[in-house]
This record gives C-alpha cells, structure tokens and sequence, in this order.
C-alpha cells in the first residue's frame, strides 16, 4: 500500500518537472539553446499567481491563465532582449547569458520582493479522499490532471496548427523555413512563449500545492528538469514529459528506500550515466551531425 | 624579459605587503580605546539583504539599550561616567562587506566593541578583520557552534555571543522531549545541507536517551515531503525532530498535518518565526514545540517586563528573540567595560571572557570557557498557530 501511495507522490511530483521540462526542450529543439531562465520565469508565475489572488482577488483558474499570459510575455521579452542580439553568435555565448538573464531573475527579485518566503493565498480549499490507507488531495489530482491537459494541448498545437508547421520546419533547419517564407523570429517568439507560459502554469499550482513561494524557488526545479528533458530526450516533446514523470519517480523512490540524504546525487547521477550511454536521451534517436 | 617583469612584481607585491602588515601590527598591538567622554560601539548590522529581518531586530534592540544606557547616565569607567555612542553600517547580508565593514568600524570608525553580524557565516567572515584590531565582537545569533572556536580547538580571543550554540540547545531539546514530554521514540527528518541542522542533529542524538526510530534528510529549498512522510507514517515513533529552519519546517508540518500525522513535532529556534505558521497554516500548527532564546511568556527575570514595555513605547510593536539578544550584547559591553575599569577593546573581550551571573533579558548569563552563555533555553508550545505556553529548560 505505501509502494502506490508512494507512487502518487511521485507522479504528481514528476507532472511538475514534465511541465517545466516541456519549456526546455521546445526551445532547444528550436534555437538550441538550454534556457537556464526557464526556472525562475516559473517562479515569476507563482509571484504574479500570489499578487493576482492577494490583491485582485480572482479565483484560481483565472489566476492560472493571468499567470500563463503574464509568463509568455515574459518569455518573449527576454527573448527578444537577452537571446535575438546573439541570434548568429557562437552557441557558448547565449548560453552564457541564459544564466545571466537567470541571475539577473532571482537576484531582481530577491531585492525587490525580499527572499523570504511567502505564503501563497489558499484560492482552493485542500481536500483529501482517502482509499483505504491510500490518500489523495484534490489539489494533487488537479496537478496531475491540468499537467496531462497542457501536455497534451500543446502536442495538437505542434501537430494541427500552422504555428507548429512553421515550429518544426525552424527546428528542422531555419534557413530553408526562412526562404519558404516562415518568420522564423515570431516563430521562436511563439515558442518562448509557449514554453514559459507552462512554466507559468506550474508555478501557480506549485504555489497552491506547497503554500510557500520565494524567489530562489525556480534553481532546483529548473535543474531537474533540464535534467528531465536530458533524459527524455532533448528537443522531443514526449520525451520530456516521459523524462519528468522518470525523474519523479527516481527522487521518490530514492527517499523512499531509505537513501534521503542522496535523493539528488541520484538524479544528477541519471544525468551523467545518460550523456554517457545514451546522449540522446530514451526516446532520441542517434543522429549523425554533419559537421 | 617576461620572467623579470614577474619578478619584478612579485617583488613589489611583497613590499606592499611588508608595509600593510606593519600597519595592522602597528595598529594591532593595542585594541581601540575610547577618547574624550564617548565610547564608540560598531554596528555590522544585516540591514538589507536576506537577513534584513534578523539584521533590523538586531539594530533596534541595540539603539534600544544604547538609549537606555546613556539616559541613565552612562557606563562607568572607574570613576568616571562615560556615553555610547553607536555607530552602524550595512554589511547587505553579505559575507565580504561583513569583513570590509569590520575593518572599517575598526579602523576608521575606532570602535571598542563591535555588535553583529548576525549570521554565523558573516560573523566568521568579519572575524579575522576583528581579531586583527584586537576588537571584540559580539554576535546575537550565530548560533554555530564552531563560530568561537579556532581551527586547533582553541577560544577565538575576539569573538562572543549572546545566544546560545546549536549543541547547547540540541541537548535541552533532547532532555526536554525525553525527560518533560516523555517521548521515548523520534525521528529525526533533518536539513542536508546546513551546519546548522548537522550540529543539531550530532547534538540530539548524543544526549538522547531514547530511540532514533530512523533519521531522513532533506535539501534546504525543498517543498516536497510527501515521500518522506509516507515512509514515517508506518514506523512507531512518538514525536518528530525537524532540525531546520521555518521555511522547510512549515512545509514539512503542513504536510504531515494534511497527511493525518498529529504526532508532536519539535524543533530548534530555526522555528522561531512567523512565517512557521503562515506557511504550515494555523490549524496544522498545532503540537509545536521548539527552543528559543527569549519569550515573553516565560520571563527569566524581574528585566524583562521593563524591556517588553520599553520596547512597545519605543517601537509600537512587540520584542521578538533577537532584539533581545542584541540587547543583552549592549549590556554585556557595558558590564564588561565596568568590571575592567577600561575602555580598551582588549580589556573589554577579557571583560566579556569573564562574564559571570549577567542579568540579561534572555536570562542569568554565565560565559563558558568558549564565549558560549550558559543560560536557560526556553521551550514554546504553539497550538493552533499561536503560543500556547513557553517553559526554560536549564
């Protein structure tokens, strides 16, 4: 009984990293940059979540979908600022200023807002339904579920629409999208946008789930996840979400067999074994890149 | 050429160095003393950054006894009455300005004792700056226990607290829970990745006379206990210890609370802040208990009525543990430079080393022979988000 209670942990846990892991690797199979901002654009989310409810008073649905606005705004800010100056530059470059346009975010925040942490305003009343010894929240089922949503929301956005026509032909090659007359700048654009508005989405249930925010809340979450979409497969969709769920489940499972004090050292470790075996990532398939 | 030039910059390096540590030395060998009728006492406060809020308790207990001292006439220095006078900067929460602002009251500002930083990882950056003056300092709340000593087990000459260390108030946890709540099985669900949470936990287990049902760690930052909990909720324990501080800790009890664990939950002063309970919720924060240096409810002294009231005038709000731990630092100087009849920062630290029976609002204080007080720790139940009652441990 404690294995599947166990088990919900993980997987409501793992929907956290897949959300955020999804932002990663959208944006890497597009301009191959890791956005090391992704994290703390999620914990702008739960900041603009927390003024939301506090000061407007909305519900939590509405300040889910403010947040999700607000974060893909975010998103194509910093694009536009930190990242499209260096679209031609050497890929270390960008990279480079992806943990500046990080450092500038937590430390921005840190002396605006002070880095203590909040308490996030309860706009849901915590339920718990209990099966036998089992027990589940409504505010981890609705993780779990508003997750699966987004997931697979944005699959049919990259399947069906035009957008995501014109997002796979960049990540395929930008050059020949650009002579067939995509914009390739509003299409990266839209893909920030997107993936921060998940990060967004994230921070606000983070917020509701763990009644506790504060502006160095993105740096682990960020992390794992990156390591999620590493591991799943770095600019696959699907793999990131397999790769969060994994991840999940690997800290839980760790925790639970008694090895709290190497949770991490565990996923970290899955990072090093999987560059070494199988750079790829689970569901990538080995390309060889002409050089 | 190349290797000339290096030489020949190595050479001027030297020199530089040569001069500057003549100055130190020269500046060394006598400590700071008070001239005309005011001594100067330094403050390396945390006024911004993220331990303003510790930082800014700390300035308004200082100015707060710093007032009261010269409006009752002053310290006497033999038969002289002398004034305070305060002088205090902002080291941000931030190591390296800690030490930079350390030489600077020193030196510049001529400061016979220093009060703060706060923090133990300030504090021990600002330290070797103090030694060098031959300054003493006097940290409110870094509790570390390795902060007095020297790398070969030694005193630091310069450096002094006001609250006790984390060991100190591990073993009255320990006693506590074992001998006053009489709890024979915990488990211990510890921080990772501070010294502080470590000393505790090293401290607990040695003076602990039950059984450590199981010990579990987690990372600072962390939000999710839900596995660690699960794995408790089948063991058979009595009470949990949470070595950590208020933002983890009110994590850690909102969780164990929603998951249907009602068993006590006891902590150390990293608990002592009113986010605890914002952020574990106040129904949840119910069967709390944690040490503390300084309570209200349970007043050490005939003093500490005074200062509660002298405070509430002052400020409109009420004392909380580090205003009153600052406090007493003010009045520990003062004791030290009238036992010594010196306003010489070296007589002073000898002063302090020697301190003994000092009527503090945080209690009677005895130093130890590693500049640690010896006073009681004060325990505080909450029930339902607010304190239910606080009792010493001695």
């Amino acid at each position: 009984m404690q294995i599947l209670q166990q088990l919900i942990n993980g997987l409501s846990l793992g929907s956290i990293y897949a959300l955020l892991a999804l932002g990663y690797t959208m944006v890497y199979g597009i301009i191959k940059l890791i956005n090391f901002a992704h994290g703390d654009v999620y914990m702008l989310g739960a900041f603009w979540g927390y003024y939301m409810i506090n000061t407007f008073h909305v519900g939590f649905w509405t300040a889910l979908i403010l947040s999700m606005i607000f974060c893909a705004i975010i998103g194509v800010i910093v694009e536009f600022l930190a990242y499209r100056p260096l679209r031609d530059s050497p890929r270390i470059v960008v990279l480079i200023t992806a943990i500046g346009v990080s450092f500038l975010l937590e430390n921005g925040m840190s002396y605006l807002f002070s880095s203590s942490p909040r308490d996030f305003p309860q706009a849901m009343v915590m339920h718990r339904y209990h099966l036998g010894s089992l027990s589940i929240s409504n505010v981890q089922v609705l993780i779990l579920v508003t997750s699966i949503v987004l997931m697979i929301l944005l699959q049919l956005i990259i399947k069906r629409t035009r957008m995501g026509k014109a997002m796979r032909a960049v990540s395929v090659d930008p050059e020949a999208a650009q002579l067939i007359g995509i914009n390739v700048d509003h299409t990266i654009s839209f893909t920030f946008a997107l993936g921060s508005a998940l990060a967004g989405a994230a921070g606000v249930m983070i917020g509701l789930y763990y009644n506790s925010i504060d502006p160095l809340m993105g740096m682990t979450p960020g992390i794992k996840a990156f390591v999620a979409a590493v591991l799943g497969g770095i600019g696959l969709i699907p793999g990131a979400a397999l790769g969060g769920f994994v991840i999940g489940l690997v800290e839980t499972a760790v925790q639970a067999m008694g090895f709290s004090a190497f949770r991490d050292a565990a996923v970290y470790g899955i990072l090093i074994v999987i560059l070494i075996i199988r750079p790829a990532g689970i569901l990538g398939k080995t390309t060889r890149e002409k050089v | 050429m190349k290797k000339m030039k290096i030489a020949t910059l190595a050479a001027t390096a030297m020199m530089l160095a040569a001069v500057f540590t003549g100055c130190a030395n020269k500046a060394g060998t006598s400590g700071n003393s008070a001239s005309g009728d005011t001594i100067t006492i330094g403050g390396n406060f945390e006024l911004s950054g993220a331990a303003a809020a510790y930082g800014s308790a700390m300035q308004r207990g200082v100015k707060l006894a710093v007032t009261k001292i010269n409006k009752d006439g002053g310290v006497k220095v033999g038969d002289k009455k002398m004034k305070l006078k305060l002088v205090t900067k902002d080291n941000k929460s931030d190591n390296a300005s800690a030490a930079s602002i350390a030489t600077n009251l020193t030196t510049q500002t001529k400061a016979s004792a220093v009060i703060g930083p706060i923090t133990s990882g300030a504090g021990l950056a600002a330290l070797p700056n103090m030694t060098k003056a031959k300054v003493p300092l006097i940290t409110p709340g870094g509790t570390q226990d390795s902060l007095t000593l020297q790398k070969n087990g030694k005193v630091q000459p310069y450096m002094f607290r006001s609250c006790f260390e984390d060991s100190f108030q591990g073993k009255a946890l320990a006693k506590y829970v074992y001998n006053t709540m009489k709890l024979k099985n915990v488990a211990i669900l510890g921080d990772k990745s501070t010294d502080y949470a470590q000393g505790l936990i090293k401290a607990f287990k040695g003076e602990y006379k039950g059984k450590i049902v199981t010990t579990e760690y987690y990372q600072a930052g962390d939000k999710d206990f839900n596995t660690l909990l699960t794995k408790l909720k089948s063991k058979n324990y009595d009470a949990i210890f949470v070595p950590g501080y208020y933002s983890e800790a009110g994590l850690i009890i909102r969780q164990a609370r929603e998951m249907g664990i009602d068993k006590p939950i006891v902590g150390a002063d990293g608990f002592a802040d009113p986010k605890l309970v914002s952020i574990a919720g106040k129904s949840n924060a119910s069967n709390i208990y944690y040490t503390t240096h300084f309570d209200a409810k349970a007043p050490a002294n005939n003093k500490v009525a005074d200062y509660l009231k002298l405070y509430k005038d002052t400020y409109g709000d009420d004392a909380g543990t580090f205003d009153a731990l600052s406090y007493d630092a003010v009045y520990m100087i003062k004791q030290a430079i009238e036992t010594e009849k010196s306003t010489n920062s070296v007589k002073i630290a000898e002063g302090l080393a020697k301190l003994k029976n000092f009527q503090g609002v945080t209690g009677t204080i005895t130093m130890d022979k590693y500049h640690n007080p010896q006073k009681p720790v004060i325990v505080t139940k909450l029930m339902d988000g607010s304190e239910a009652e606080a009792t010493a441990v001695k």
